[in-house]
């Protein structure tokens, strides 16, 4: 009981915090909104996308382009919670919560569930303005896409938590933009199908299927569609545990970060 | 009887650079102890170990009876702590930071209220409970974080250097505070501080640290006595620490 209390108390906190800051909400909105209302407005001439699963027509570029930038959301998300999570632990009030009598690891384990809940959350009033602009998925295909998401917000929010858990200070977060955030996100399906790519670089397309962001947006385009992709389900469920398992170790206490702060 | 917090032989090291050097006291139920040393003297590497942000070597501390590193959930959970840097979440309002402690340490919603309303009555600041933390003062940022440590009813409170940053009055007023909480509640406090003037008379012990070591241990009086010194403020001369 005192388990669920803690997780419901670290949850809602985190949701405090996201609907205090209404410019959050705004930012995490706009970014992925300017690529799909400009970017992919001025690509739907120039690329055509041909018909591949789980499509099964031909579909126009902004179509295409919005589990990648539902990943692109996930992705920022988690990258924000990271750098909260530095800025809590040079603020002090990550202290705090490793003070409570629960085991770290599932300290750890509820701020990743509170980053995933977050990021859903921006996930679906980014779908919500994608549907008021016309680019819309079938209906059942809002809530096939919700076990998506939480299994790319953990393998993504498990990826914060450990570069989290390894940066040092705040002023070392530019650096995770240029080679975590973009590398992720352009190396991978997010923005061209694999087969466009390979036409332009076999190199780029060999590095985007080893890319796991790649399979984190394949999963959600499929269940965005109520279809399943085992392979990129499989994927995504297997790397998110394995960096959850390297965050927990980063922040035990004989091997912790705080160890290197004081 | 147990006592609230036990240090034996702990020695603790950064790298080459040895922090703790075989420290060894004690905290008795219902007693203010005052962690006294200099900047640096390693009060602040002691207090990262008994709050477990990182591990002390096993057998070194326990906190009534429980050895921190073998039993970290049962021995935090008998601790309340402030820590020297604020930790409040400005952004929330005085009892959305306490509800959340309270939950931390899986205090149920009705239970955590009523602690909330005990424990802000007390300190004088239920009128405020539902402001942001960020528009109290230094001083009552203080008071809701100690009040947010007690939310669990623990048995050890530690503080870290608490007054750091405030008035003289305001510290006098947090000093006499959790004098208070020893006398009326029976906790066992462990205060650490560099300031010799936020002892108490006779009835406070002192453990003083200095360069990673204890220096002397007891009453003011008996510290006093085993430094060679006349009061608390020549404790930290190099004369009173040549004659200890």
């Amino acid at each position: 009981m005192s388990w669920l209390i803690c997780l419901k108390a670290i949850v809602g906190r985190e949701l405090l915090r996201f609907l205090n800051q209404p410019s959050r909400l705004v930012s995490a909105l706009v970014r992925p909104l300017i690529w799909l209302l400009v970017f992919a407005a001025g690509f739907r001439a120039a690329l055509g996308v041909a018909i591949a699963p789980p499509y099964e027509t031909y579909i126009p570029y902004s179509i295409y382009v919005i589990p990648g930038l539902v990943g692109m959301v996930q992705l920022f998300n988690a990258m924000q919670s990271s750098l909260s999570m530095v800025y809590d632990r040079e603020m002090g009030s990550m202290r705090l919560l490793l003070t409570s009598p629960l085991p770290r690891w599932y300290l750890v384990s509820c701020k990743l569930m509170a980053g995933i809940v977050v990021s859903v959350v921006q996930v679906y009033a980014f779908l919500g303005v994608a549907w008021l602009c016309g680019d819309d998925a079938p209906t059942f295909g809002y809530v096939t896409v919700l076990p998506a998401l939480v299994a790319n917000g953990l393998m993504l929010g498990a990826l914060g938590l450990l570069l989290s858990s390894l940066i040092r200070q705040l002023e070392n977060f530019a650096g995770v933009m240029n080679f975590v955030v973009f590398p992720l996100f352009f190396l991978s399906t997010a923005l061209y199908p694999l087969w466009k790519i390979r036409e332009g670089s076999e190199l780029i397309a060999d590095i985007c299927t080893i890319n796991p962001f790649s399979y984190g947006v394949e999963m959600i385009r499929f269940a965005l569609y109520g279809q399943w992709n085992g392979l990129a389900t499989l994927v995504v469920l297997a790397v998110g545990p394995l960096l959850l398992g390297g965050a927990i170790i980063g922040y035990s206490p004989s091997r912790g970060l705080i160890r290197r702060k004081v | 009887m147990t006592l609230a917090l036990d240090v034996t032989g702990l020695t603790y090291s950064f790298g080459a650079k040895r922090a703790l050097d075989d420290v060894s006291f004690s905290v008795e139920r219902a007693s203010f102890t005052a962690l006294l040393g200099p900047n640096g003297a390693g009060k602040t590497t002691f207090f990262s170990l008994a709050t477990r942000l990182f591990d002390a070597p096993a057998e070194t501390i326990r906190i009534f009876g429980r050895d921190i590193r073998r039993h970290p959930g049962e021995a935090l959970a008998q601790l309340g702590v402030v820590f020297q840097e604020p930790t409040l979440d400005l952004d929330l309002s005085v009892v959305q930071n306490l509800r959340y402690a309270a939950a931390l340490h899986g205090l149920r919603p009705a239970a955590a209220a009523q602690r909330i309303e005990r424990e802000l009555t007390r300190f004088g600041l239920f009128e405020r409970r539902n402001v942001k933390a960020r528009s109290l003062n230094g001083g009552h940022r203080r008071r809701i974080e100690i009040a947010r440590a007690l939310m669990h009813e623990p048995a050890l409170l530690l503080l870290d250097e608490p007054t750091v940053g405030l008035d003289a009055p305001t510290r006098r007023q947090l000093v006499d505070l959790v004098h208070r909480l020893c006398r009326e509640d029976g906790i066992a406090v462990l205060w650490t501080t560099h300031l010799v003037d936020e002892l108490d008379g006779d009835g406070d012990r002192v453990v003083l640290l200095q360069d990673g070591g204890v220096k002397a241990r007891g009453t003011v009086a008996e510290v006093l006595a085993a430094a060679g010194a006349v009061d608390l403020h020549s404790l930290f001369t190099p004369a009173a620490v040549a004659v200890s």
